[in-house]
């Protein structure tokens, strides 16, 4: 049988099932907000007349549809990249309505879109100037139009409020009237994109398009979809990562209510039922034997072990600035120290999970993903049907963080419904979410510094030893990722050496909210704090002496210090710490406040500065910067997860702590964008520079050097 | 079969009495707002209130809630106007938006029982998780709605 899966009859049933949500949004506080569905994903099958490029669909009724190339999960791009596309397009933002790219199109279509990945904080930063591009090419098209019809030269004309107006009569028309016309005119040359000084909405403080739709319960996440006929599974891979399964015995489940079928797969079972909870209880009492192999056999000390080990075989120089092993033995003061960092999950609040409906010759996926290229190449694999026949349909994502990267609950999704022949739902549970994540990896790094007699430090040699996310994608011992944040530092020495060595064991790696820098940040700035230390000097001045070629970085300092209070004494047992670092061409220092009672850590207040540049939205950046802030600060005060037996001990929040509401410090941003120089990515930075803020508040208020996270269980009560 | 009233409406239901109220609200009542998170009443994503008081759904059995009414997201209000929805859209909380359903439902329930709460009272009540780190918003959220429902 073959369903009708057209966009009208999707928003049908669920309203029938839903018991009748409003679906036009009566909240609007303001005329100038646009619209937005629940369900923002368009029809693949669709014929859309007033599409002037494959960015801009303007309607006969003037409503203006911008493809949206990116996942939205929290990071707010869903408005930002519209926000600029309005801005060149010069239409009435209340008449926006931002839809998500099809990846089936992109890849049809010779990547229209570019990547539809979003990791990287590089929605804004690459996807910004495109559409651009788009709204501005689409104006100058519809402006042609008008011109036309006038017969008047287009220099005449001029677009404003998703109108064109013939200056000198006054004469308009709206651009719902000419998008037909426009979408058929050729432009001799595309227009000029505008500058920064000429922006008018880029950098307004807009609210969000998704806040409306995420106060009452409207917004559609991949887990609240229903499709026509669908059947629920739950499912459970080999707790040991790379092992299969053995056998299943079925009996503990016999005769319960609403199973349909249990689901072998190579390396994981799935129970069929027909409501989830039902699906997923029959699971839990299902007696799975697993083969695991070799790797059944290891633990974290092993693994942390391993990793210090390693600092000691033959690395491959990711940087070498002058000559390490000349200089060092020239300095009259040489420190060292090693740190360490365990494997932490990402836990996004939203469990992974997908709706597949594989036919003979087309595949449907529905779900919320940080990358829709990846999760139609897995469908078509899994399928066997052409990557042409492949529809992915992105939701709103209940955040992601880099493990919506690799889309491994659709590659589950599609096999179990090739499998039933039916379109299934498939949840994973919190407990499988923590236990078959996409680690960030285990990581290990030796400093040495070496000063001259003055306190200069002269030399900088760092030993990483740390896993990849795509082994097979090293170069010459090299992963750029592992070694982000240390390769690309920022502080200047005259003799700086980055030499990395590459280790794997079987617990599968993947990017966490700003990959190499969230460890390697919290290296760096602990370490840097430990040589201003070590010489007599306080932790400011050593980063203003390190960056002085940075009058960037010293102008973040300089909020920084003087908002953060930087140099006022504190009671004893409080203390200050600092850190900065540029990524993804933003600059962020942060200051944090912790008091130390009996050996507990509160981090008390936080204040964060940023030179990200040309801003779509502070208001995003704040937000964005808070929110990475708070991810980072998790990392640092909880987390960890344990192997035992080759296998995450930890399933739940209960034993995977993450920050709440009594954990989270007063938060203070403050802004300070280099004009001209173009909008840096702010989704990941504010996770990084926490973790060594927080470390080094903990040494002012101590004494007491902390070189592994997290800070949980760690003894600070006999510190000075 | 159990009944109970959800958002006003009665639902007589054919249900395992053991299951939890968050897959009846979701999978037999049809109302998705209410979200899914740990499934050990650990994160609050699934908060709703039974005769008024806050309870994480994921941990209530169906069956011990005959004739119970049932508020959730949906139902907090007709318009979205209830006043922690109104803070909630003025201080711009929401960033994935997936736990937001239970943080209001929590917020809205614990201002019934305190309607002018300080920072530590918030801190020490309010206990749902966001991962998306909204917390700094949403603690100035609830001062905004208590105002609101102060007035």
């Amino acid at each position: 049988m073959t369903i009708n899966l057209s966009r009208r009859s999707f928003i049908t049933t669920a309203l029938t099932a839903a018991g009748g949500f409003a679906l036009g949004i009566g909240l609007r506080d303001s005329a100038e907000a646009a619209t937005l569905s629940v369900r923002p994903w368009g029809d693949d099958a669709a014929h859309y007349p007033g599409e002037i490029n494959a960015w801009v669909v303007i309607n006969p009724d003037d409503s203006v549809i911008i493809r949206y190339g990116r996942a939205e999960m929290g990071q707010g791009s869903f408005t930002a990249l519209p926000q600029i596309l309005t801005e060149e397009l010069e239409c009435d933002w209340a008449f926006v309505r931002p839809e998500y790219a099809s990846a089936n199109r992109n890849l049809r279509d010779n990547k229209v879109y570019g990547s539809l990945s979003t990791g990287g904080s590089r929605a804004v930063r690459e996807t910004g100037e495109m559409v651009q591009q788009a709204g501005a090419s689409a104006r100058e098209r519809l402006i042609a139009a008008a011109a036309k019809r006038w017969n008047v030269p287009t220099q005449d004309c001029a677009a404003a409020m998703s109108k064109v107006t013939h200056k000198s009569t006054g004469r308009s028309f709206r651009f719902g009237e000419l998008a037909a016309e426009a979408a058929a005119i050729k432009l001799d040359k595309e227009p000029a994109i505008k500058t920064p000084a000429q922006f008018k909405f880029i950098g307004q403080r807009i609210a969000r398009l998704d806040v409306p739709l995420k106060i009452n319960g409207t917004a559609m996440y991949g887990i609240d979809l229903a499709v026509p006929d669908m059947v629920q599974a739950a499912i459970v891979a080999c707790p040991v990562f790379g092992g299969t399964v053995k056998s299943v015995d079925e009996r503990a489940i016999a005769g319960r209510r609403g199973i349909l079928q249990v689901v072998k797969l190579k390396d994981a079972v799935a129970v069929v039922a027909d409501r989830y909870f039902r699906a997923q209880a029959a699971l839990d009492k299902l007696a799975i034997e697993w083969e695991v192999g070799a790797a059944g056999a290891t633990d974290s000390a092993q693994f942390r072990k391993a990793y210090i080990d390693a600092l000691d075989q033959k690395g491959a120089d990711a940087r070498h600035d002058g000559n390490v092993d000349a200089a060092m033995p020239t300095a009259a003061k040489v420190i060292e120290a090693t740190y360490d960092v365990p494997i932490i999950a990402h836990a996004p609040m939203e469990p992974l999970n997908a709706i597949a409906h594989v036919q003979a010759d087309r595949v449907d996926v529905w779900v919320g993903t940080q990358n829709a290229d990846l999760a139609l190449t897995f469908a078509a694999q899994v399928s066997g049907v052409k990557p042409e026949n492949v529809f992915i349909h992105n939701t709103f994502s209940g955040g992601g963080f880099g493990r919506r990267l690799r889309p491994d609950e659709v590659a589950q999704a599609v096999a179990v419904a090739k499998a039933i022949g039916k379109p299934v739902k498939l949840i994973w549970s919190r407990e499988e979410e923590i236990r078959q994540g996409r680690y960030r990896t285990q990581a290990a790094i030796r400093f040495k510094a070496g000063f001259a007699a003055d306190g200069t430090a002269i030399a900088l040699d760092m030993r990483n030893s740390a896993g990849s996310s795509n082994p097979q994608n090293a170069r010459n011992g090299l992963d750029p990722q592992t070694t982000q944040g240390l390769s690309n530092t920022a502080y200047k020495l005259p003799n700086l050496r980055v030499t990395s060595i590459l280790k794997n064991t079987h617990v599968p790696l993947g990017p966490w909210r700003a990959p190499g820098h969230s460890q390697n940040v919290f290296f760096v700035e602990s370490f840097v704090d430990e040589m201003a230390h070590a010489v007599g000097k306080d932790p400011v001045a050593l980063r203003r002496e390190l960056l002085a070629h940075r009058p960037d970085f010293q102008r973040v300092l300089d909020l920084l210090v003087d908002k953060g209070d930087w140099g006022k004494p504190m009671p004893a047992g409080k203390g200050r710490g600092i850190a900065i670092h540029e990524s993804y061409d933003s600059i962020v220092g942060m200051i944090a406040e912790v008091a130390v009672t009996n050996g507990e850590v509160k981090v008390e207040r936080v204040v964060i500065a940023c030179d990200c540049g040309v801003m779509v939205n502070p208001r995003g950046v704040e937000t964005q910067l808070e929110g990475g802030m708070i991810y980072g600060l998790s990392a640092a005060l909880f987390g960890e997860i344990t192997i035992k037996n080759g296998r995450v001990v930890e399933g739940n929040f209960d034993t995977y702590p993450v920050v709440r509401l009594k954990d989270a410090p007063k938060t203070e941003v403050y802004l300070t964008p280099t004009a001209g120089k173009k909008w840096g990515g702010v989704g990941e930075p504010g996770a990084t520079m926490i973790q060594p803020a927080v470390t080094n508040a903990i040494f002012a208020a101590t004494g007491k050097r902390l070189r592994s996270l997290p800070i949980r269980g760690q003894n600070l009560s006999g510190a000075a | 079969m159990v009944t109970i009233k959800v958002n006003g409406t009665s639902h007589r239901l054919d249900i395992e009495s053991e299951t939890p109220l968050l897959w009846v609200l979701r999978e037999e009542v049809g109302l998705t707002g209410t979200k899914y998170g740990c499934g050990i009443a650990q994160c609050g994503a699934c908060t709703v209130h039974v005769n008024g008081q806050a309870v994480r759904s994921c941990s209530v059995p169906i069956g011990g809630l005959d004739g119970a009414e049932v508020t959730t997201i949906e139902g907090l209000s007709a318009d979205s106007r209830h006043p922690v929805q109104q803070a909630w859209l003025a201080e711009q909380v929401p960033q994935c938006g997936y736990c937001q359903s239970g943080q209001i439902m929590a917020t809205a329930a614990y201002l019934k029982s305190n309607p002018n709460p300080s920072d530590a009272d918030i801190d020490a009540n309010l206990t749902n998780i966001c991962r998306c780190g909204t917390y700094e918003r949403l603690r100035r959220a609830v001062h905004r709605a208590a105002a609101l429902m102060r007035t």
